[in-house]
């Protein structure tokens, strides 16, 4: 298998990440874990918005990983974070092909309202679960990975990161491939023009419905390492609002490149940090307004600065 | 010759309007066939219905002795029966050769590939190929945004070509094409329809130029056809002269004839 | 048996605050094709405006309840059309012409500005305007006991509802704004302007979501996030009953109001789960709500 160039950029900047970390502060390492983890639901929501596709409701799968890790450790007994991991993609395989075959047959804000509302009846559902907490939600177990225990603490911090980072270079590998081959292609062409699609001979439903179920595989990923990360769930990760700041992080980040969303969400991640602290009530205020400037002004996202640099440069 | 496509009492309504009613037409392998008719004569819903994308409200059709009314548009692509459109339906903010490289895939029923670029090699030269037939390969590497409405037009053949069809339905290939553009079109198309060996029905407002290049015509009015034979036969009837050809002034092109 | 009358009682009462919470949203999309998300902050604004206002008035030693009730229309109205047409003059205008999907994304961004603005306005601690209700009393409906205020806001949902009917088929800018609704660009080209009947549209829109915020002020507390809770039940009632079509909305917040009835008086732990699981059901069925209609491509 030949690597190609942006392959081999995305080990690098991978690997790199993974020796800074080790002289970098524990906040930042956390801040760092969480960013990835919330770019992984951001993929998601990319590849969706690369059909044409907006979803208002990724957070119901970005929950669904969060919760199988929470509840796989306490009910199940399973500490090991691949299989938690591997249990919430399983959940949320299962459930997404019950709802893609509902979903795919809806554009625009159909379809936007549509994965809104199934976010919204899964933390319906959970709020009023008294036994897991309700509102609160509860703490995830401490987990291990192939025998090592970690513990919480640095250690554990550190381990979150390092796991993060190779699950998200295999995803964003796998993602860079995707876009460029022919189901990838297949999505783009349906934003462009369906009619031509069906002309082709491409089913719409079946590509719309594959992409999906990995869009959401992809986010529920994304949910089970915040758990691991953050060591706790609870019911907002499927709230709407939450599924909204994926949305922005996407828009934000840009369609372009598999690496865009991870320099949106870590933009994020960061600017959140210091906004919560520093004016905790303008913090959407902020979010909102740059949303509105992006729109208005950068419609392709920060990736697009990169892109046009490169282009004047040569 | 064998027949391969036959419609037996096509109609179709919309409320109390007649689109199209009662149509039988027969047509022949390697036939090239004009179709002409004032707006609103039934000729695009007639390419409709044949290619699926309109449901016929009574009557049959058979693309190579089969039955094919109900199948949708995917379905009868894959059987060999495909169209262009009078407005070309492109990925405007896709590459040409994008454009072309997802029709080869979905042509090797490889649409579902995850992990292989959708450029190969082979695809390139293929797309590269048609280009150069259809002369548009300046175009390759641009968006469809960037291309004049000719060159739309010869792109949005090539790729109905690209599906490997055994009969081609043309929707107005030269409508929107300036008065000096339409035959260096024409002449593309129709060599690259023979060198295919294709079966062809399209539907053409300019009499000059369905008189040069088709064998037979058939001419719509009113949702009905009002004459089917050869071309000198049908322009030269009183009817179709009449209703179609007529000595009044040429009409201005509108889009779309629902 | 008491069972079902209790439900019915409140499954109309809570349709009646539904339908009020979703006449607007349901007004903009149907004539300018926006699904509006900030819809949910004007009725927030609305909420505290009245709130405000009422806390005022009866601070002042005020006691009357049709100066309540007055108080209560006005600044709710002044609110809804001021803001709405800010946001209509200051930022959709320059939007006009995008995706459906686009401009819901710039409405949800103006909904999280304006939540915040809201916060710096009022600050974080609730409000409280439960005089107007205290004061109306209770009724009892055979065994059942019912708040007046709340059969009032039934009877409001009524008359806003059939205003708006009257409004949109009787009037001469209802019939101007059905041509638009039919086909903008030939009532553009009829000589319509299409920019100020938008601009009416969404502050009428604007001003019914205020109106909402506003009469059910003195039954909750006024809290930041109560235009995020209400704008995603709105949602559901309007795609439950066709975007943009007033009697689906008016159809759509009577099933959501009856099911949310149902369930809570049989099985309460699943209240929020039945609103959008009779959405998505309508849905399977009825791919563009009950009233809604698909619109064909042209090629």
């Amino acid at each position: 298998m030949k690597l190609e160039r942006t392959e081999l950029s995305l080990i690098g900047v991978a690997v790199a990440v993974a020796i800074l970390a080790q002289f970098s502060p524990n906040w930042l390492v956390f801040t760092l874990t969480l960013a990835i983890s919330t770019a992984l639901v951001v993929m998601g929501v990319v590849m969706l918005m690369r059909a044409g596709l907006v979803s208002f409701g990724q957070g119901l799968f970005y929950c669904l990983g969060g919760y199988a890790v929470g509840l796989g450790g306490r009910f199940l007994g399973i500490t090991d974070a691949l299989m938690l991991v591997g249990l919430g993609v399983g959940v949320t395989v299962a459930i997404s092909m019950v709802l893609g075959l509902l979903v795919t047959r809806y554009r625009e804000i159909f379809f936007a309202m549509l994965s809104l509302a199934f976010s919204m009846i899964l933390y319906g559902v959970l709020v009023k679960s008294h036994d897991l907490g309700s509102t609160d939600g509860f703490g995830v177990v401490d987990w291990s990975i192939l025998g090592y225990q970690p513990g919480t603490g640095e250690s554990g911090t550190r381990a979150a990161l390092l796991l993060a980072l190779v699950i998200a270079l295999a995803i964003a590998l796998f993602l860079n491939r995707y876009f460029k081959s022919s189901l990838g292609l297949a999505c783009e062409a349906i934003r462009e023009n369906e009619v031509r699609v069906e002309y082709m001979g491409i089913s719409r439903q079946q590509v719309l419905y594959i992409n999906y179920v990995i869009a959401a595989a992809i986010g529920s990923v994304g949910g089970s390492m915040t758990a691991l990360t953050a060591g706790h769930v609870d019911p907002t990760m499927a709230y709407w609002t939450i599924s909204g700041e994926f949305v922005f992080i996407a828009i934000l980040g840009g369609t372009g490149h598999v690496a865009a969303p991870f320099i949106a969400a870590l933009i994020f991640t960061l600017v959140r940090t210091y906004a919560v602290e520093l004016a905790p009530n303008a913090w959407q205020m902020i979010l909102g307004i740059v949303l509105l400037l992006i729109i208005l002004f950068l419609p392709k996202g920060i990736w697009s600065l990169f892109t046009r640099k490169r282009r004047t440069a040569s | 010759m064998t027949e391969i496509l036959k419609t037996e009492g096509l109609s179709r309504y919309f409320g109390a309007v007649t689109a199209a009613e009662d149509i039988n037409i027969t047509i022949t392998e390697g036939e090239i066939v004009g179709v002409i008719g004032s707006n609103g004569a039934g000729k695009t819903t007639f390419i409709n219905m044949v290619t699926g994308y309109l449901p016929p409200s009574s009557g049959t059709i058979a693309f190579g002795g089969a039955p094919i009314k109900g199948l949708g548009p995917r379905k009868l692509m894959r059987k060999g029966l495909t169209r262009s459109f009078q407005i070309p339906q492109l990925f405007l903010e896709l590459p040409v050769i994008d454009n072309l490289a997802i029709a080869l895939a979905s042509a090797e029923h490889n649409q579902f590939q995850m992990l292989r670029p959708v450029r190969t090699p082979r695809r390139l030269a293929a797309a590269d190929n048609i280009l150069e037939q259809m002369n548009i390969s300046q175009y390759r590497d641009e968006m469809v945004t960037a291309m004049p409405q000719g060159a739309r037009k010869l792109l949005d053949i090539a790729i109905a070509m690209l599906g490997n069809p055994k009969m081609l339905l043309l929707d107005e290939p030269t409508s929107g094409v300036s008065m000096e553009e339409k035959y260096t079109l024409m002449d593309t198309v129709m060599e690259a329809v023979k060198r295919r060996g294709l079966t062809v029905l399209f539907v053409e407002h300019d009499m000059e130029i369905v008189q040069r290049y088709v064998t037979r015509v058939l001419a719509f009015a009113s949702g009905v056809v009002i004459k089917d034979g050869p071309v000198d036969e049908v322009l030269a009837d009183k009817q179709v002269q009449e209703l179609v050809t007529g000595k009044r002034k040429k009409q201005p092109e509108t889009e779309g004839d629902a | 048996m008491l069972t079902v009358w209790a439900i019915l009682i409140d499954g109309f009462i809570y349709a009646s605050w539904l339908f009020l919470v979703a006449a607007g949203l349901t007004v903009i999309y149907g004539v300018m094709r926006i699904l509006n998300m900030a819809h949910g902050s004007l009725y927030a604004l609305g909420a505290y405006a009245a709130a405000s206002a009422l806390g005022w008035y009866y601070a002042g030693g005020g006691e009357q309840l049709w100066m309540a009730f007055a108080i209560i229309a006005v600044s709710a109205v002044l609110i809804g059309a001021v803001t709405g047409l800010a946001i209509e003059r200051g930022l959709l205008r320059l939007m006009y012409g995008r995706d459906e999907i686009l401009m819901l994304i710039i409405t949800f961004a103006v909904l999280l500005i304006l939540e915040d603005v809201m916060k710096l306005v009022w600050g974080t601690t609730p409000y409280f305007a439960y005089q107007p209700y205290a004061a109306m009393g209770r009724i009892n409906i055979d065994v059942l006991t019912v708040s007046q205020y709340d059969l009032m806001v039934v009877g409001v949902s009524i008359v806003i509802g059939v205003g708006l009917w009257f409004w949109l088929e009787r009037t001469r800018i209802g019939k101007i704004l059905r041509s638009i609704i039919h086909d903008r660009e030939v009532s553009e080209a009829m000589g319509v302007n299409v920019r100020r009947m938008f601009t009416i549209t969404f502050m009428i829109g604007a001003t019914l979501g205020a109106i909402a915020g506003g009469v059910t002020a003195p039954i909750i507390s006024v809290v930041p996030g109560i235009g995020i809770e209400v704008i995603v039940l709105a949602f559901a009632v309007v795609v439950t009953g066709g975007l943009g079509s007033i009697l689906g909305a008016a159809i759509g917040a009577i099933i959501v109001g009856l099911a949310r009835a149902t369930s809570i008086h049989t099985m309460p732990e699943l209240e929020l789960f039945i609103i959008y699981a009779v959405m998505a059901a309508v849905l399977v069925f009825r791919p563009h709500g009950l009233f809604g209609q698909a619109i064909a491509r042209k090629i």
